[in-house]
């Protein structure tokens, strides 16, 4: 395993020299593995959104470096462009983005703009519809006759048709019902497990966090306030709701009965995970047969 | 970044400026915008030039946002100023080619460099001091009398104001779109003029969708709350006229007969 992507006291100021300047990221640094799937939380405007423009070159640090693959993306920046391939971006809402005759066409708008055609693009479309669950009926529709989750999948197929090396996704499930939550985070991880590529999923949801992160990255006041396996850094439970921020529901439940002197472990992520461990508890204990 | 747009932005304030009657500020500053292309010697020029300074100062926002609102307009001002720096008529004091500099031309220079810089700073003063809202209020309540020939006013305003009000939405809108698209790997600075004029149709037609989006939002919520036009419609704040307003018509009525009575009894510079 080794890193691909590096941040080394990264800083971002807003309006730099006029009575608004307000430093959005501060001094950050860190590493994330090839593979890995890390989730991003803090409270609004902690800087997260900065924190993640920066790294596809969206926006140029004001400070700092940021390192893809080893190599700064700014040595060249003329060549800011290729890092955006590399290191794809789904916003916040982006159905807002598509604009194309076909929901074909858009997909493939990013992919034709990296420079693949003919089969190549062609492929490269249905296999990023397939990801995202998008139906091959769908792809001759217009955009704007899809449903309002459809259209998130058709965008964040936009993104994925590119093929990067990392993939980040700025609240994907904000705004969607229950179900269609569902259905994009598990295709989500469907889509990490599948390509093995690096993903970044920026979320408020900490359920959806503790079920999809291998690691999660917290952002504080523009500070980086912790970077650890997802189950140590829901173990602090009490320092993260100092900062405004919470534990999943079952984890907080769970730590409540431990705290009445309940044998169970120190973070319990899931309510599967709960589901398990309660029973075989009460196995033991002779409750239940 | 489209952001940094400052020509019609509002500083609030409570300035004299900021405390005046929309009204008052509203015919003030149209008749002095008038007024500066009522003069034609540098006795006139010098009180509108007066005028302006006084008022940007009483205004109290850093001349700062005055340069920003001024350097959009500069390459207007240099070409005006050069063309009519060339075309005056009389004896040439300079002469290459078909260029030729007189008095004429030199004076006229001066005339409209001075004209158009004190227009600039005149409207930014007038919007920089008076928010959107009183603005369109006072513009409804000056229009009133078309009512009689069934004129809409009131559609007008409401039109005025719910324009004014997106402006500042609109352009965050298109900075998002142009963020994402330009991740998507969009170019949108490179290439010959019809390349970049179709670069632009990824951004456009989001934001034309979502115009519409926002127009439907807000005809909803403007049904929820019962709106239904301009008759019989009550104000939360009433403009009313006070003393203030009073010493400012008659400081008006002064300059216009000072620039007036230049105009009449000294020979005119251009």
């Amino acid at each position: 395993m080794s890193a691909i992507l590096e941040l080394k006291n990264l800083s971002f100021v807003y309006g730099a020299g006029t009575p608004f300047e307000k430093k959005a990221v501060d001094d950050v640094s860190l590493s994330i593995e090839q593979g890995e799937l890390i989730g991003i939380i803090g409270h609004t405007g902690s800087g997260k959104s900065t924190l993640v423009q920066m790294l596809n070159g969206l926006m140029k640090p004001s400070q700092g470096q940021v390192l893809l693959g080893g190599k700064n993306i700014w040595e060249n920046p003329k060549k800011i462009r290729d890092i955006r391939f590399r290191v794809g971006m789904v916003f916040q809402y982006p159905e807002y983005q598509l604009f194309e005759e076909t929901v074909y066409k858009d997909i493939a708008f990013g992919a034709a703009n990296k420079g693949l055609t003919g089969d190549e693009l062609d492929h490269a479309v249905r296999r990023a519809a397939e990801f995202t669950g998008l139906r091959p009926d769908m792809l001759e529709k217009s955009p704007f006759d899809l449903s309002g989750g459809e259209k998130r999948r058709a965008a964040i197929a936009g993104v994925i048709a590119m093929n990067p090396e990392v993939l980040i996704l700025d609240e994907p499930t904000a705004g969607l019902d229950p179900m269609g939550r569902e259905l994009l985070l598990s295709q989500i991880i469907h889509y990490h497990k599948e390509k093995g590529n690096t993903v970044l999923l920026v979320s408020h949801s900490m359920e959806d966090i503790a079920r999809v992160a291998d690691r999660v990255l917290v952002m504080n006041r523009s500070h980086l306030f912790m970077l650890d396996r997802t189950r140590e850094v829901f173990a602090h439970g009490d320092e993260l709701e100092k900062i405004g921020l919470r534990v999943p529901q079952v984890t907080k439940i769970m730590q409540a009965l431990r705290e009445q002197g309940i044998d169970l472990p120190d973070s319990v992520l899931t309510v599967d995970e709960a589901f398990d461990t309660l029973s075989s508890l009460l196995q033991r204990e002779g409750k239940i047969w | 970044m489209v952001r940094d747009v400052a020509f019609g932005q509002y500083f609030p304030g409570s300035s004299l400026l900021h405390k005046l009657d929309p009204r008052t500020k509203l015919i003030g500053f149209i008749a002095l915008i008038a007024l500066i292309f009522c003069t034609f010697n540098y006795p006139a020029l010098a009180i509108i030039v007066g005028v302006t300074a006084f008022l940007l100062l009483s205004g109290g926002i850093p001349f700062k946002f005055y340069l920003k609102s001024l350097k959009v307009i500069l390459i207007v001002v240099l070409i005006t100023s050069l063309l009519n720096l060339f075309y005056g008529s009389g004896e040439p004091i300079w002469q290459w080619w078909i260029l030729k500099l007189t008095w004429n031309g030199i004076h006229r220079a001066i005339f409209v460099t001075v004209r158009i810089v004190c227009l600039i700073l005149l409207s930014s003063c007038l919007t920089f001091t008076t928010s959107p809202t009183e603005l369109t209020d006072a513009i409804e309540r000056l229009m009133k009398p078309l009512n009689t020939i069934h004129f809409p006013v009131h559609e007008i305003a409401m039109m005025m104001s719910l324009a004014l009000r997106f402006v500042p939405t609109l352009l965050e809108e298109t900075d998002k779109i142009m963020q994402a698209q330009k991740a998507r790997g969009a170019d949108l600075d490179s290439g010959n003029f019809i390349r970049r004029a179709r670069a632009l149709v990824p951004i456009l037609i989001p934001l034309f969708v979502s115009a519409f989006r926002r127009a439907y939002d807000i005809a909803t919520a403007m049904e929820c709350r019962c709106y239904r036009g301009g008759t019989g419609r009550t104000r939360m704040k009433t403009l009313r006229m006070s003393g203030r307003d009073a010493a400012c018509f008659v400081a008006l009525a002064l300059i216009i007969g000072g620039v007036v009575l230049c105009d009449i009894f000294l020979k005119a510079a251009i």
